[in-house]
């Protein structure tokens, strides 16, 4: 097992590498430098002004020693300062803002898994029913709802029209002045909308693959021989079935974890919360190298640990992988 | 996230940096009966009075709020309240003193004397001095200094602080826009001196001599202001002004509805369509004014087809600006017919004019070869079909449709159109700074000084510069030579008159419309009087009625 891991770790350097080389050229190639974005169609900022901001970002230097700066400084865990005029260490700019981001995600991740299971299983178990027909329906609904149309439309109904529901950002005016269970509350409320719509989409995904993979496992023999023995229905299901339909499903959430983050380009923008995503966004459209690349190296490193962390508990599940 | 503002984006953010906010107007200019909407419900009687807060939707996060060193209009936007300037806009759009109480520029134009106001202090409660000013102008001019507008001040000659309130610049030559550059926001030197400014303080927290001091910046969130008690103009009747960041137009305007946010720019669907009930009108007072931009359809001048001035004029009567207008713009703009806006002093009300007159257009074409040999209902001229392609930047809606309506008028007159809507950057870097396109859909934001020397000067059509259809004519190069040495109004207002009439011509731009700019506001807010500079430029004196206040709590500390 330990081998397993090690190798596992190994291989994830060039990976790594890879990725990064890859996200610097695509970067590089996309037309407008960050200098450019800043100066460009604009009167009273003459070319030469453009050539002396180049200068001091270093834009001036042929592309691979940029390349080679940019990872030398990272070795010792430096990402850098942010091209956008406020120069501030892009460190900085993420830490302030991955808290956000994470919480939403373990939030909507908790939701997705306590949702989507139950359902997939209870679909399987009473396939064609009333309530797996139902539960299709919602989910063919949740893969082709487009999530920002989705978001507006529920701000319109409980933040305009009901006044239920804040529309958006992370907390009222008068957050510091509440008291804890004032604080709690209010953060809830910001909350609803955000976590249920991050969720929404996967928890359409996950609950269809749990519906085949329990379909899957219970046509095996095993469970034919199970149900023979007499054991009760509610044993065969959540006990010998279940527990294998759920070994794919571990892989699955491992993989998911990089696509969260970037759906919360799309939600934090819409809901004007101060996450990574949103941070993101205004990089690339501003052309921020090195806040883009501190994103996408952390975004990469959070799929090799979901990679690595999936791929392990499947050995420790299924003892066919660790054997070799 | 960006998109929608693009037409203010060109150059808008250089009005910024004069003090004049984001919402710019027009003087008594034209309709006074539509320049601004009656309030949806009459103003609450009762003497101004302090208190409440205003909130602000964003587009855009501030990067700097230093604001030498930002360039985009969140930033100026925000530091606007926080700094002053030596000069500012009035109401009326007249240069007076801000920092400066007087200023005079001698007979020569080549030197500006300032003289300062006494008694302001910067925020931490040190005077404020002509030392300062002179810090600003060696920051500006210092190469270490990343600063994208330090042109205007590489002009001057020499910069001296005669004494603590007597400040004077000499100029090289005699440069007209230099007066509205000391409009750029001075720097507090006494916190900034030998320091390397990009890693000041300042940057996240401003310490300036506006109405507005700083209170706090929360990242993608939103940034705080509290008023001035000793501002020099008198103590803001707002008590605090915050800055909420909103990336999303659409969720920003369902803020606004909400109450989330007191004021914001309409879209001229939303100003048309989706506020023209009741309940939105008892809350809220819509204004509108020309804003201070125009769109136009520019030619590459060194594409063959464009070379014949005939074949332009013929397109500029293709078009029914008039139908682009009702169509697009839901009737809420003007016909541009030159770079200036309509009713300033700049603008001439006496050029050639193109109405829609197909016939003439076909007349015109004809005249310049252009005519449908093969009967294919395109015109061709030595084999070659008239056809081109218009490109504009993705995201902008308005223009994108504006493209498909001069389309169909352009095929009636028999010539094809094609459009192609490109992403920003790609966009300005592959076809526009490389002069690879036949025409553009574009649009200016028109700056309060009429120097549009950047813009038409044939110096200014290397890669990567504004002239990038390549307009060339001697007598408009000398012309604004002459402009931007002249400060005399009256001399000045017959040099870009006489630019107009040219262009008028000419025609390398069909120009076609100038935006209304739609800024709407709380209803409980008081005080605000439509000018030529818009509804902000009096942002100290808004109030809101005791009875309507609805934030309380408000601490201010030093």
């Amino acid at each position: 097992m330990a081998t397993y891991i090690l190798k596992r770790l190994f291989l994830m350097i060039p990976i790594f590498l890879g990725i990064t080389v890859i996200s610097f050229a695509v970067l590089h190639l996309a037309p407008g430098a960050p200098t450019e974005m800043q100066t460009m169609m604009q009167p009273k900022v003459s070319l030469e002004a453009r050539a002396r901001l180049n200068a001091i970002y270093g834009l001036d230097k042929p592309l691979p020693i940029q390349y080679f700066d940019w990872l030398k400084r990272l070795v010792r865990f430096d990402f850098g300062r942010s091209f956008s005029s406020d120069n501030r260490p892009v460190q900085e700019k993420i830490m302030e803002r991955l808290p956000v981001t994470l919480f939403i995600n373990i939030l909507s991740l908790v939701l997705i898994l306590v949702v989507a299971i139950p359902i997939g299983i209870l679909s399987a178990v009473h396939r064609y029913s009333l309530f797996d027909k139902a539960t299709t329906l919602f989910v063919f609904i949740g893969f082709a709802t487009p999530t920002f149309w989705l978001a507006l439309l529920l701000m319109l109904v409980f933040g305009v029209h009901l006044d239920w529901l804040p529309i958006s950002g992370l907390k009222s005016l008068n957050y510091e002045y509440l008291g804890f269970w004032g604080k709690t509350v209010d953060l809830g409320r910001h909350l609803i909308l955000p976590v249920l719509l991050s969720a929404f989409g996967g928890l359409a995904g996950l609950s269809r693959y749990m519906r085949s993979n329990m379909l899957e496992v219970i046509r095996q023999d095993y469970i034919l021989t199970a149900r023979a023995k007499g054991l009760p229905e509610r044993v065969v299901i959540y006990k010998h079935a279940l527990r294998n339909a759920l070994l794919p499903v571990v892989t699955v959430l491992g993989l998911s974890i990089p696509g969260l983050i970037g759906g919360s380009v799309i939600f934090e923008s819409i809901f004007a919360i101060p996450g990574m995503g949103q941070l993101f966004y205004g990089a690339v459209m501003a052309r921020d190298y090195p806040v883009v690349m501190g994103e996408l190296v952390i975004g990469a490193v959070l799929t090799l640990i979901g990679n690595l962390v999936a791929d392990i508990s499947y050995a420790l599940v299924d003892p066919r992988i660790r054997v070799r | 996230m960006k998109a929608p503002a693009k037409i203010l984006e060109i150059s808008g953010r250089m009005l910024l940096v004069w003090g004049v906010l984001a919402l710019i107007s027009c003087p008594a200019c034209s309709r006074p009966e539509d320049s601004s909407e009656t309030p949806g419900r009459p103003a609450a009687a009762g003497p101004p009075c302090y208190g409440d807060t205003l909130i602000t939707g964003s587009i855009g996060e501030p990067s700097n709020l230093i604001p030498i060193l930002a360039s985009d209009s969140s930033s100026h936007e925000v530091a606007g309240l926080i700094y002053n300037g030596l000069v500012k806009y009035d109401k009326d759009l007249k240069l007076v003193g801000d920092l400066a109480e007087s200023f005079e520029v001698s007979k020569s134009g080549l030197v500006i004397t300032f003289h300062l106001r006494k008694g302001v202090r910067w925020h931490d409660g040190q005077p404020f001095t002509a030392a300062d000013v002179l810090f600003t102008y060696k920051t500006m001019i210092d190469p270490r200094t990343p600063t994208a507008y330090a042109e205007d001040f590489l002009q001057v000659e020499r910069a001296e602080a005669t004494d603590p309130y007597t400040f004077r610049v000499t100029y090289k030559k005699p440069f007209a826009p230099a007066l509205a550059s000391w409009g750029i926001s001075v720097l507090p030197g006494h916190l900034l001196e030998g320091r390397d400014i990009m890693k000041s303080p300042l940057v996240r927290h401003p310490i300036g001599t506006g109405p507005f001091i700083f209170k706090e910046w929360k990242a993608g969130e939103k940034v705080v202001l509290a008023y001035n008690p000793d501002y020099f103009e008198g103590r803001p009747y707002i008590d605090r002004f915050i800055y909420r960041i909103i990336p999303d137009s659409a969720t920003m305007f369902m803020e606004l509805k909400a109450g989330g946010i007191d004021n914001m720019g309409l879209s001229p669907l939303q100003y048309a369509r989706q506020t023209e009930y009741r309940k939105f009108k008892e809350n809220f007072n819509k204004y509108r004014y020309p804003a201070f931009a125009y769109t136009y359809l520019g030619f590459n001048l060194e594409d063959e087809k464009f070379r014949d001035r005939r074949v332009r004029q013929a397109i500029s009567y293709a078009i029914d600006r008039g139908e682009i207008i009702e169509g697009v713009l839901l009737g809420l703009g003007q016909e541009a017919t030159g770079p200036y806006k309509p009713g300033t002093w700049a603008y001439n009300p006496n050029i050639r004019q193109y109405p829609y007159d197909p016939v003439k257009a076909r007349e015109l074409l004809q005249e310049a070869g252009w005519r449908d040999a093969d009967g294919d209902g395109i015109l061709d001229k030595g084999g070659i079909p008239f056809r081109f392609t218009i490109i504009t930047n993705q995201g902008n809606d308005i223009r994108a449709r504006t493209a498909e309506i001069i389309q169909r008028r352009l095929k009636e007159v028999g010539i094809n159109v094609n459009i192609r809507i490109i992403e920003w950057a790609a966009f300005i870097k592959e076809f526009i700074e490389k002069k690879a396109f036949e025409a553009t859909l574009l649009g200016w934001t028109i700056s309060q000084d009429p120097d549009i020397y950047d813009v038409w000067h044939s110096s200014k059509t290397r890669p990567g510069e504004l002239n990038f259809i390549s307009y060339r004519n001697t007598e408009v190069d000398a012309l604004l030579e002459k402009g931007r040495r002249t400060f005399d109004q009256g001399e000045r207002r017959k040099i870009y008159w006489r630019i107009q009439e040219i262009l008028a011509e000419e025609v390398p731009y069909v120009f076609l419309y100038v935006p209304d700019a739609l800024p709407v506001v709380q209803a409980r807010f008081q005080g605000i009087e439509p000018a030529a500079a818009g509804i902000t430029y009096n942002l100290i004196k808004w109030y809101v009625p005791k009875t309507e206040q609805r934030y309380k709590i408000v601490t201010v500390d030093r």
